[in-house]
């Protein structure tokens, strides 16, 4: 591995102002539905650089700057007045405009390229590498411009959030809720564009015009997943992009040597720590993640069972002894009709908590199992009363339901059921509500 | 056509340059360029023509590849528009980056050059499917909505591309050069053989859309419908991805993958302007792809330092804007015409509405031998009764006296023989639509003028005959109800109030 | 096109069901020659039901109302019904059989909100889409079909827009061409979403019309209604829904006030409206 020196630091910062710079817009783009103008936004770019250029012959940074924000905005403003006028859906008229406005930038960049120094490649790769040698003297420090840049991006959107804050989550919500609020949803969808323009220009040295897209969608995609509160999905997504940056640029040295390669592109490899950062959260996420909701699901199909067993030994405990059935654990996975192994990790945890306890290959209630199973069976046939008499439900058919319900009453619902029905004695099936 | 690439084809088998060479003499006398200087070197008659009669072998090779590429893209994309999906294509079409470059690298591993056209297209093919089905996944399994799950497979894919491709510049065989052409795309460096891949497989997607025309159809239409009738919706929105991944990645050598999807939308997008008929959109939107790709092509290898991608591309958005302007129904152009004469058609309703109020309360007033025929309505009258400035006023009279609806004189203005006709017309349907709505929609009597005059122009007339039945009972009928509410003008004539 | 009359299994095209029939004698509860059964049939968005153990045998040849307040769960019993929306349980037997396998059957008219009216197609393409189930896949649509999807839209009176593309066309003129596609189609049992809603009174009268051509005719139609005036004029048996089916039979012997207030709960208003309504219809 090649030793870590001043110019990784310094790669690496310039990777985390950017990806954070467009982190705050992105996530207003990704709760708005408009992530792809983020896509269209960084893709003519390049034309407003070629026609800046065109127009004023002149290429002093500031000059090009304004004429690719401007360029940004017109694709906005062009991106509606297409889906206006062609009756064309959002998607179709993104796709018709920036690939339009893209042609032309490699048309005119073609035209241009005598003049201007810029690469192809870089508009796709960045030049995230070299940025440390094109360095600024400001306030009496030697910087990178593309740290100050970006940096200064980041500051942009970081106030025009702050102050907007409650403006923008508003019409990010509603819309129409917004304008009705007085907060104008085009104004604010065009500070938005704004906001976008600026970041995308501004990372689009750094990153490349494509990557800028990963840098504005996947961390606050991630950070979606991870919660529900606007606030803490700026603040989760700016981390994560600099989380996506530090680890891009580290995976970008080392990963390919284990190959026997010399190290690649930092910009893509940003891009594909984003993506893994997001599989990650994809998977694991609290609430949201596909693990979760598999166990979760898992955690409460047991409860059902564990309850199950409760219920099945309380009833059994009622019948008169003369009709004493065998309770073995494989008598009761036959009648509960779950697999092996739900059956035994429920008995299982039964018996630890002290609900069950084996007697001679039989399982039996402890006093406090009786008082869970009597709970549980008196959920039921409340509910089972409640469902008879309040839904006019047949009385053959209000089992099921309440099959279901009892898992999910607590001591207050089943209090409230008692009053409803009028504390009934027996149930529909005329057997004793305990 | 078929016939005509493959006699070209078979025709001498040149080597072929690898640049636009050939069909681009204006390079080589390329001069000096100033900083300020961004003319365009103008091809001379001879060399026009030699590349748009496809003399060169080499554009002939070129051209038609892209003139088919056009052609399958304009049939698929019709429904991808349809389907409102069109920037999936854009995300499918980035993360075939990725596999063009393993399969390069596994070409190369193997022993081979890796630049086999076949190879890079299946492994781009495998990795846009992927893409395709990564979205899938995102939307189904999270609540991320779709454009979410475009830009997150847009751009890991291509990242990862990228990383991929960076690597293969370093490895001893690489040339990534000639991969770095899918990105943005370079026509000239086709092939004879690639141009066949591109002309069968730009064929049969064609063929498959013709053949699962129906399906698409309902598809695009009516999911909802489709599903109660039994078709597999999943199914074939696969068949349509599927359809979909194969041009893109065709088109990935010509127009390269960043505007590969430029070529599926626009196309389709244009040629909604020109017909409400899906066969003959997706016909036109074929035409327009293969025009654009002929033209693009051509351009490109008459002009110098006009790259074919780009090129193509903004023919066709060419031909997209020229749509949006003249299409003969939804063209800006039409829109703006028809709605002028519907402007112009419902002022003179308007205008003789109110002359024939005008006569109708002058009438009353005279209340003897005089009809509303011969009564003149002056000027000052017909201004107070609707906001018209005196100069407005006057146009309209003027334009309703070339169509021999009024007759001016100098007190006023009258109606002749044909305009009392039409204007009877008019408030017979005024004051049917009037009382209806006062009967039927519960509106105050003193909102109903507005309502009224909004419809009155539009309704037909079995609609006036239904109208006339329902309020028969309600309505002294013929020949002229009366008003059901006051006549603004005359404050002192009580006799219009609803029967 | 005449619609052609007959029941299934009666007729010749339909052998399936033929067969069927012969072998369904299971002891079910349920009439084998129901043109539809729904088993315990239970739906629920986001674990809160919509509609709860649903029972259901239709009988055949009727016009059936499907009657219930807003949120009820009429459109969502269709839906299910047709596969459209995930059930929780149940199952639906279409002549006996698996819906599934029946799906010729069945014809279907949805809400109008749910096209995408900008659509490139004409009137006759919508129509003649109600035949593509019959064509099968990637075969072209044929002169007869054409054919038989024009006299669909004859039918319904609108044989004269054929060529108009959709949006063109009024809102009520559009519910026709939807009852068209169902014709189309030639179903034996018929499911409309609220085709009488924001509908003019012209269409109105058609759709009526050509729902009693097609009892006439021996298929069997449900319809989602709800406008109660109207009932008990339109339809021949009633369905009253509200999470469960309250209770089902023949207009004359359940429109009554109390079944009214089982299935519209409290509403006061509607209430007495209702019971208005049935005074005079006592009357």
């Amino acid at each position: 591995m090649t030793q870590w020196s001043i110019l990784d630091t310094w790669i690496v910062i310039v990777g985390s102002l950017c990806a954070a710079a467009c982190a705050l817009p992105g996530t207003l783009l990704v709760l708005r539905k408009m992530s792809m103008m983020g896509d269209a936004i960084s893709h003519t770019v390049l034309a407003g650089l070629a026609i800046a250029f065109l127009v004023t012959h002149r290429r002093d940074p500031a000059t090009m700057f304004v004429g690719a924000v401007v360029i940004g905005l017109v694709t906005a403003l062009l991106i509606q007045l297409v889906g206006s006028l062609g009756r064309t859906e959002i998607g179709a008229s993104m796709g018709i405009v920036f690939t339009s406005l893209f042609a032309m930038g490699l048309v005119l960049m073609r035209q241009a390229i005598d003049h201007v120094e810029i690469d192809p490649d870089c508009v796709l790769y960045g030049a995230i590498e070299a940025s440390y040698f094109d360095q600024i003297t400001w306030m009496g420090m030697n910087l990178p411009r593309a740290a100050i840049i970006n940096g200064g991006a980041g500051i942009f959107n970081l106030l025009l959030i702050v102050v907007l804050y409650k403006e923008f989550k508003v019409s990010a919500f509603d819309p129409a809720l917004s304008t009705t609020l007085g907060i104008n949803a085009n104004v604010m969808h065009y500070l938005l564009m704004t906001m976008t323009a600026v970041t995308t220009v501004a990372a689009f040295e750094t990153v490349g015009s494509i990557l800028v897209i990963a840098m504005l969608i996947v961390p606050p995609a991630t950070a979606y997943l991870l919660t529900d509160r606007l606030s803490f999905m700026m603040c989760w997504s700016v981390l994560l992009a600099i989380l996506a940056a530090i680890f891009g640029h580290v995976s970008a040295v080392t990963v390919p040597t284990w190959f026997g390669f010399g190290g690649t592109s930092t910009a893509g490899m940003m891009a594909f720590c984003a993506g893994l950062i997001f599989v990650a959260v994809w998977l694991l996420a609290p609430r949201h993640g596909v693990l979760s909701k598999v166990f979760h699901r898992c955690i409460l199909q047991l409860r059902i069972v564990r309850e199950d067993v409760l219920g099945l030994l309380y009833r059994l405990e009622e019948l008169p002894p003369s009709h004493e059935l065998s309770t073995t654990p494989a008598l009761l996975q036959g009648i509960l009709g779950v697999g092996p192994v739900l059956s035994t990790l429920a008995v299982s945890s039964l018996a630890r908590r002290g609900y069950i306890e084996h007697r001679s290959g039989q399982l039996h209630l402890t006093n406090q199992g009786r008082r869970a199973g009597r709970h549980l069976i008196r959920s039921h046939r409340l509910w089972e009363s409640f469902l008879q008499k309040h839904l006019h439900l047949a009385s053959d058919h209000v089992h099921e339901p309440a099959e279901q319900l009892e898992h999910i009453t607590d001591a207050a619902m089943q209090n409230q059921l008692a009053e409803r029905t009028n504390q009934p004695q027996t149930d529909p099936h005329g057997k004793k509500i305990p | 056509m078929l016939l005509a690439v493959l006699s070209i084809l078979h025709g001498t088998q040149i080597a072929v340059a690898s640049d636009q060479a050939s069909g681009n003499p204006g390079r080589s006398i390329r001069p000096v360029n100033s900083i300020a200087d961004s003319s365009i070197h103008w091809p001379s008659a001879e060399q026009f023509l030699r590349v748009l009669t496809l003399r060169d072998f080499n554009t002939r090779v070129v051209v038609l590849g892209v003139a088919c590429l056009g052609l399958a893209c304009g049939t698929i994309g019709t429904f991808l528009l349809l389907r409102k999906r069109s920037l999936t294509a854009d995300a499918l079409s980035h993360a075939t980056l990725p596999g063009i470059a393993i399969a390069f690298i596994i070409m190369a591993k193997l022993g081979g050059d890796g630049k086999q056209l076949a190879g890079l297209l299946l492994g781009a093919f495998i990795f846009g499917g992927l893409g395709v089905g990564a979205i899938l996944v995102i939307r189904h399994t999270t609540r991320l909505k779709d454009d979410a799950a475009l830009g997150i497979v847009l751009s890991v894919f291509f990242g990862v591309g990228l990383s991929l491709l960076n690597l293969i510049q370093q490895m001893p065989l690489g040339h990534a050069a000639g991969l770095n052409r899918f990105i943005f795309g370079k026509a000239a460096s086709m092939l004879p053989v690639d141009a066949w891949t591109i002309l069968i497989a730009a064929l049969v997607i064609s063929l498959s859309c013709l053949v699962l025309f129906k399906e698409l159809t309902l598809l695009c239409f009516d999911q909802g419908y489709a599903r109660s009738q039994g078709w597999s919706v999943i199914t074939l929105d696969m068949v349509l991805m599927v359809l979909v991944v194969g041009v893109t990645v065709i088109a990935l050598q010509s127009v390269g993958l960043v505007l590969a999807v430029a070529m599926l939308i626009i196309p389709s997008a244009a040629a909604r302007f020109w017909t409400e008929h899906l066969a003959r959109m997706v016909i036109i939107s074929a035409v327009i792809g293969m025009v654009g790709g002929y033209l693009g092509a051509t351009i490109s290898a008459l002009v110098p330092r006009m790259p074919t991608g780009p090129v193509i591309v903004l023919v066709c958005s060419g031909a997209f804007i020229v749509s949006v302007a003249c299409g003969p129904k939804r063209g800006v152009v039409a829109r703006t015409v028809a709605q002028k004469r519907l402007g112009r058609r419902v002022a003179i309703q308007h205008l003789l509405r109110a002359v024939y109020e005008c006569s109708e309360m002058a009438e009353k007033k005279v209340s003897s031998g005089n009809t509303v025929a011969n009564v003149t309505a002056p000027l000052g009258e017909l201004v107070k009764v609707r906001s018209w400035s005196i100069n407005q006023l006057s146009r309209l009279i003027r334009s309703a006296c070339r169509g021999k609806l009024l007759v001016s004189g100098n007190s006023g203005v009258a109606l002749t023989d044909h305009g009392l006709r039409e204007a009877e017309r008019v408030v017979r349907n005024h004051r049917l639509w009037e009382t209806y709505l006062i009967h039927y929609a519960d509106i105050a009597p003193s909102h109903v003028d507005r309502d009224a005059d909004e419809i009155e122009h539009i309704l037909g007339h079995d609609m006036i005959v239904h109208l006339e039945q329902i309020l028969s009972g309600k309505v002294k009928s013929d020949p002229m109800p009366p008003s059901p509410h006051h006549l603004s003008v005359a404050p002192t004539d009580v006799n219009g109030v609803t029967a | 096109m005449t619609i052609s009359t007959g029941q299934p299994g009666a007729s010749g095209v339909s052998s399936p069901i033929g067969q069927n029939r012969s072998h369904i004698a299971t002891g079910d509860e349920h009439p084998v020659t129901a043109p539809l059964s729904i088993h315990d049939m239970t739906v629920a968005y986001h674990r809160k039901p919509v509609l709860w153990d649903v029972d259901l045998d239709v009988p055949s040849g009727r016009l059936i109302g499907i009657i219930g307040p807003n949120g009820a769960g009429k459109t969502t019993l269709i839906k299910a019904t047709l596969d459209l929306v995930p059930k929780a349980s149940g199952r639906v037997l279409v002549f006996g059989k698996p819906y599934r396998k029946q799906r010729h059957l069945v014809g279907y008219v949805p809400q109008r909100e749910s096209v995408d009216w900008d659509f490139p197609v004409n009137a006759l393409d919508v129509v003649a889409m109600g035949r593509y189930g019959t064509i099968g896949w990637c075969r072209p649509v044929t002169k007869r079909h054409r054919t038989a999807a024009y006299e669909a839209l004859d039918i319904v009176g609108m044989a004269d827009y054929a060529k108009r593309q959709i949006s063109q066309l009024s809102g009520g003129q559009q519910q026709r061409v939807f009852l068209a596609r169902a014709l189309a189609q030639d179903a034996q049992l018929y499911f409309m979403d609220e085709p009488f809603a924001s509908v003019d009174v012209a269409t109105e009268k058609a759709i009526v019309e050509v729902l009693r051509r097609l009892k006439d005719a021996g298929k069997t139609v449900l319809v989602v209604h709800h406008d109660l005036q109207t009932v008990s004029e339109y339809f021949d048996y009633l369905i009253f829904l509200n999470m469960r089916v309250v209770t089902h039979g023949p207009v004359g012997e359940v429109f009554t006030p109390e079944n009214l207030k089982k299935t519209y709960g409290g509403r006061l208003t509607l209430l007495n409206e209702a019971a208005e309504l049935f005074a005079r219809q006592a009357r």
